[in-house]
């Protein structure tokens, strides 16, 4: 195991530095000079001969680089223009609302999106199968920002059950009850994944279901549902558990959104807001702890499969 | 002529729903091309008198806060819904065929851009289009192009898969054995073959482009706002839907129609498609 995680960390590497290289390239590729793209017009020429020393600008492009890549492995992301505050602190602030809202989502698209992918398998062709089918669809059809408004107007607006907009953090006054901010907002954020995810617990049940095993434990006489349970959920579970990453960015994206529509106060919101005040050193950083966590989560995943899936664990 | 015909409509036979699809679409394109005709008022027009008044005999979807008649505005809104899909689409073929069809034949190649299609797989899809955005500006063509950048990803993803199983048949081997060039192996072996595996994601890359289209309106660096797509009228409307809850249905729904009509037929064309689907098909209900 431990051989096999330092494999796959080596493995990861290049791929780390290519895509720090993207994200370092970023505010390059911004027209306009990188000292002002990075200190905003307001710069005073102290700043900018020190941050020009400090990127190495009159060195090549790949020195550059290498001494961004210096920084921010000692956790400097550089400085947002807006706060004046460090760019991890400007993150991290946020970090509280988007974990949040994405682990109540993550509950969510699992209580229902693999249930329901299971009923509709196992009644495949039935009109509850097309019922549910037809509902995945639908809703991987939805935009979030729409869905959004449309639970803000009938259940905050209209009945007055949950409030519409903002996050009071869980620290302060109210306590956990303040989670019901986000019980919209991740319902809206959780529909659509959770709807790829229906159809895809669906697809590889189903798939499961015409191997032999399945034939065999049939025929030895094994109670339908036992096969279902045991045989073909645990296998098509590889599938749905392999899919996580691909949720985990489809999230993200859908959380700048979400968090904009219901005016959270968390990463999503803040990236939306960086690019309208063209604070540049905060939307690269949050492209950098996004990218490096997608990587992380896609690393848990092939462990989780290798955990899950004897066959894998022994090659 | 007549057989292909009916090979491309089984499917939508066999499921009415995906006939359904079909016909939304249809209606879809016939607003766009027929906007002038169709809409009884000019979608940009003001009227103060009529703001915010709901759906009636006179205006059948209602106004929205300057008086502008949404019926007509959604009308409009089908015209750029089908140039980002098309361009949205147009892009992610033009770049990810090539792309695909290279890193297939000339592994040493592909090592290199398959990696680095990856590592763009890794930026969350309306991140990146951000990205994109704020290095090449806000409007109509930079949207299109930075969707299109996200979705190039997943169809040189296919073009790739799909290119290596064909290199491998023995069609492609004999004719390399006869003396065939690169070329003639791409544009008579390959490229043929993917017709139908880029129809089916042309289908659903359609109807994701317009959700990240609606989502970068919606939040203001999409279309220009002065332009009537679904996104800007919901994003403009965003603060009259308590008192106007039109506003927000309408456009909404046509987003929602356009999106589903397309995955719709998309499914239906993957089970016409795909062999291993296809067989499910042939053999009844149960796999």
């Amino acid at each position: 195991m431990l051989t096999y995680l330092a494999k796959r960390l080596a493995a990861l590497l290049p791929t780390l530095l290519i895509a720090s290289f993207i994200v370092f390239i970023f505010i390059h590729l911004i027209p306009g000079d990188p000292i002002y793209v990075l200190l905003g017009d307001q710069a005073t020429p102290e700043q900018v001969e020190a941050l020009r020393r400090e990127m190495g600008l009159d060195q090549p492009i790949l020195v550059q680089y290498a001494l961004w890549l210096g920084r921010v492995v000692q956790g400097d992301f550089g400085t947002s223009i807006f706060f004046d505050a460090p760019v991890l602190s400007v993150i991290l602030d946020g970090a509280e609302t988007s974990v949040l809202l994405a682990s109540i989502t993550m509950v969510w698209i699992v209580v229902f999106g693999v249930p329901i992918g299971i009923i509709s398998a196992t009644r495949q062709g039935t009109w509850v199968d097309q019922f549910f089918s037809g509902g995945a669809m639908f809703f991987a059809s939805v935009p979030t920002f729409w869905l959004g408004l449309y639970l803000i107007l009938v259940f905050a607006a209209g009945l007055g059950w949950m409030p519409s907009s903002g996050y009071p953090s869980i620290f302060e006054e109210g306590g956990l009850a303040n989670l019901r901010y986000l019980v919209l907002p991740s319902l809206a954020l959780a529909a659509p994944n959770a709807a790829l995810i229906v159809r895809l617990t669906r697809a590889s049940m189903l798939d499961v279901a015409r191997e032999d095993y399945v034939r065999t434990a049939l025929a030895k006489g094994i109670s339908p549902n036992r096969v279902v349970l045991k045989h073909v959920f645990r296998n098509a579970l590889l599938a749905v558990v392999s899919a996580f990453g691909f949720t985990f960015v489809a999230l993200v994206s859908e959380a700048v959104v979400t968090e904009t529509v219901f005016s959270l106060p968390g990463i999503g919101r803040l990236v939306v807001q960086s690019i309208l005040r063209r604070d540049y050193p905060v939307i690269q950083g949050v492209m950098l702890v996004i990218v490096m966590l997608y990587l992380c989560i896609n690393l848990l995943v092939d462990l989780a499969y290798r955990w899950l899936d004897p066959r894998v664990r022994l090659t | 002529m007549r057989s292909t015909l009916v090979f491309w409509l089984k499917p939508f036979l066999a499921r009415r729903i995906s006939l359904f699809g079909l016909c939304v679409l249809a209606v879809i394109v016939l607003a766009a091309l027929f906007a002038p005709w169709i809409a009884p008022y000019d979608p940009l027009s003001y009227d103060p008198i009529a703001r915010l008044s709901p759906p009636g005999p006179e205006h059948l979807f209602g106004t929205d806060h300057y008086g502008r008649d949404t019926f007509s505005r959604v009308v409009y809104g089908a015209r750029l819904a089908l140039m980002i899909g098309l361009g949205v689409v147009g892009v992610a073929l033009t770049f990810g065929v090539p792309i695909g069809i290279v890193s297939a034949l000339f592994p040493r190649v592909g090592l290199v851009l398959m990696r680095g299609v990856d590592v763009l797989m890794a930026f969350p899809a309306l991140l990146l289009a951000l990205g994109l955005i704020v290095i090449l500006g806000r409007g109509i063509e930079n949207a299109i192009l930075a969707v299109g950048v996200v979705y190039l990803t997943t169809t040189v993803r296919i073009v790739y898969g799909v290119s290596l199983k064909l290199r491998e048949e023995v069609f492609v081997e004999a004719a390399v054995s006869l003396g065939a060039g690169a070329l003639r192996i791409i544009f008579r072996h390959i490229l043929p073959n993917l017709v139908s595996p880029l129809l089916v994601q042309a289908s659903f890359v359609f109807a994701f482009a317009q959700l990240q289209a609606a989502s970068l309106d919606f939040l203001g660096l999409g279309a220009p706002p002065e332009i009537p797509s679904w996104g800007n009228a919901l994003s403009e409307s965003r603060i009259y839907i308590t008192r106007a809850p039109w506003l927000l249905i309408f456009p909404g729904m046509m987003i929602v129609l356009t999106a589903f009509s397309l995955n719709l037929v998309g499914d239906a064309l993957r089970d016409r498609l795909d062999p291993r689907f296809r067989d499910t098909f042939a053999s009844g209900k149960k796999g």
